[in-house]
């Protein structure tokens, strides 16, 4: 039974590519699952999700150009987060509304210029992942960009905390609030760009929250919530990545699907929250 | 008395219209003073332009003798109906430790003495046996005495409280008030926003009353008087009717 267990567990990392796939969404989950937590407990999902879908144009533009796809992804990435700043900002339509409109100008600007030039990438790919194509490289741009991230995540947790959770204390003792803000936005565009080939941009947002919220129903203190969410993230994209080699399925939709299981099997069982276990269904 | 808070002609506006039009008065340490007006008069205005969240457009405002952006750590500010996420996954002691943090400065971690003095705050406001407890399962009024509990954390000399009474029984009220007066008693400087007029003749010693502009500022029976009250509580109405007549002139 183990025998056949570590057998089957084994056989794929054989491969090289495998080897390198594994590496790659174990460092993707960790880094998104750490992101999220922030990002569901400042009500940015959905900014998340534009952010992902706003590297598209970047990344053609960089294949264009011949530049490495990280530096147009992280631009336009950032430049929309500005934007939605500036409309939000400077005119009474709200931060959703916003977000709105500018994610999806980006993302079709990407597909206008993607589907009118040849630019030699696999749409397919960027939109959905293609985690067995990491190669030497890309796993090395992944592994900087996260370590970057939970670097900063860790570095300025006190501030992040308290800008999440109080952002008028933070300004009423001097913290640089939209700073916060907007470093939060570079480093939600260098952690998409680090899991694009993971899971892709449609599915990224996935990966950002789901993680997040199940740690969310589990415990009670920030600094637990992100370390559960990093695990959650972590072992949902090593069976996600099995059961995609063995089954032949997509690795990005497999990974998104057992962090939802995780999910679903939190929101009915968790102890404190469980809607099975608080009888939370009978209303309260 | 040191003036602790000093208002000169201060003039605020959101949009053209000021909501804030030339007020002066000002605060002596040691001093409770109640921040009276009806709704929409500007009060929370007032001290969100005092902790500097809001640029005046005229005037000046000193806070310690200096800008408040020289004196923020020694003043504490609690908004009104906080706009808190009562889910946040945390504790009533880190809450409480929040206000530490304008001491902790960038990468540094609380210490002991930190620590330490969270636990005394939390005992002030009899809040220490609920240290480990999540924020959101507390009642109001314990709510209420956590945000105090941080706002003595933070060594404030200057507490500034936007209708800290919303939602909160009598009996917690009195509770919060006496405590407040011990607060005071210490020297410090307790500034509250209160639009219940009941009893704040006994809670405060002084009383700005305002309505855009400051109508009285004092003791009860000096701010007390009809003609005060008239002026602070009918204008609007007044306006309103008097555009009425005027429509039905018209
Ligand atoms: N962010 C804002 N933008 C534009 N106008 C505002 C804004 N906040 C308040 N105002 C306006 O400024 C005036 C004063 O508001 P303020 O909140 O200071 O009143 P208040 O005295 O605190 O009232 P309340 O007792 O209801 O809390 C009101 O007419 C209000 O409509
Ligand atoms: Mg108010």
């Amino acid at each position: 039974m183990i025998e056949q267990l570590s057998i089957w567990l084994l056989e794929p990392m054989e491969y090289t590519f495998m080897q390198r796939a594994l590496i790659a969404s174990l460092i993707v989950g960790i880094n998104c699952g750490a992101l999220g937590s922030i990002l569901i407990l400042k009500r940015l999902a959905l900014m998340g999700d534009a952010i992902a879908h706003a590297v598209l144009p970047g990344v053609a533009i960089a294949y264009l150009i011949g530049i490495n796809f990280f530096w147009g992804a992280v631009t336009t990435g950032v430049i929309t987060a500005l934007a939605i700043g500036f409309v939000t900002e400077h005119s009474k339509i709200k931060e959703d509304s916003a977000i709105g409109i500018m994610f999806s100008a980006a993302f079709a600007l990407g597909i206008l210029i993607m589907s009118n030039i040849h630019t030699g990438v696999d749409l397919f790919h960027i939109l959905f992942g293609n985690v067995l194509g990491v190669s030497a490289g890309d796993l090395k741009l992944i592994a900087i960009l996260a370590l970057l991230v939970i670097t900063l995540i860790i570095l300025f947790f006190k501030e992040l905390k308290l800008f999440i959770f109080d952002h008028i204390l933070a300004r009423s003792i001097g913290l640089p609030t939209s700073l916060i803000h907007y470093l939060l936005m570079l480093m939600l565009s260098l952690t998409v760009v680090a899991s694009l080939q993971t899971v892709g941009i449609v599915l990224v947002v996935a990966m950002l929250i789901t993680p997040g919220a199940t740690a969310y129903l589990l415990v009670n203190r920030l600094s637990t919530m992100m370390v559960l969410a990093a695990f959650f993230g972590l072992i949902s994209a090593v069976i996600g990545l099995y059961l995609s080699f063995y089954l032949n399925v997509a690795s990005g939709a497999a990974i998104v699907v057992v962090a939802t299981i995780f999910f679903l099997l939190a929101l009915f069982l968790s102890p404190k929250e469980g809607i099975l276990t608080t009888k939370k269904i009978f209303g309260n | 008395m040191e003036a602790v808070v000093e208002l000169e002609e201060v003039t605020v506006s959101y949009n053209e219209e000021p909501v804030l039009k030339e007020v002066s008065f000002s605060i002596s340490q040691g001093e409770k003073v109640g921040i009276i007006g009806p709704n929409g008069a500007g009060k929370s205005t007032l001290i969100k332009a005092i902790m500097g969240l809001l640029a005046v457009d005229q005037g000046n405002i000193k806070v310690l003798g200096g800008s408040i952006d020289e004196n923020r750590k020694k003043v504490a500010y609690i908004p009104q109906k906080e706009k808190i996420d009562w889910d946040f996954p945390i504790s009533v002691e880190e809450v409480v430790m929040m206000g530490r943090y304008a001491h902790l400065g960038l990468f540094k971690r609380p210490q002991k003495e930190d620590r330490q003095l969270v636990n005394k705050s939390l005992e002030e406001v009899g809040m220490a046996e609920y240290k480990e407890r999540q924020l959101g399962k507390l009642s109001g009024g314990q709510k209420q005495r956590v945000f105090l509990a941080r706002a003595l954390a933070q060594g404030a000399e200057i507490l500034l409280l936007d209708e800290p009474f919303a939602g909160v029984d009598q009996t917690t009220q009195e509770a919060i008030y006496a405590l407040l007066a011990e607060i005071s008693e210490q020297g410090k400087t307790v500034i509250v926003v209160n639009h219940d007029l009941k009893r704040v003749e006994e809670y405060f010693e002084n009383l700005v009353l305002i309505n855009q502009r400051l109508i009285a500022y004092g003791t009860a029976e000096t701010v007390f008087t009809h003609q005060h009250l008239q002026e602070a509580f009918t204008t609007t109405q007044k306006t309103k009717s008097a555009q009425k007549e005027l429509v039905v002139i018209g």
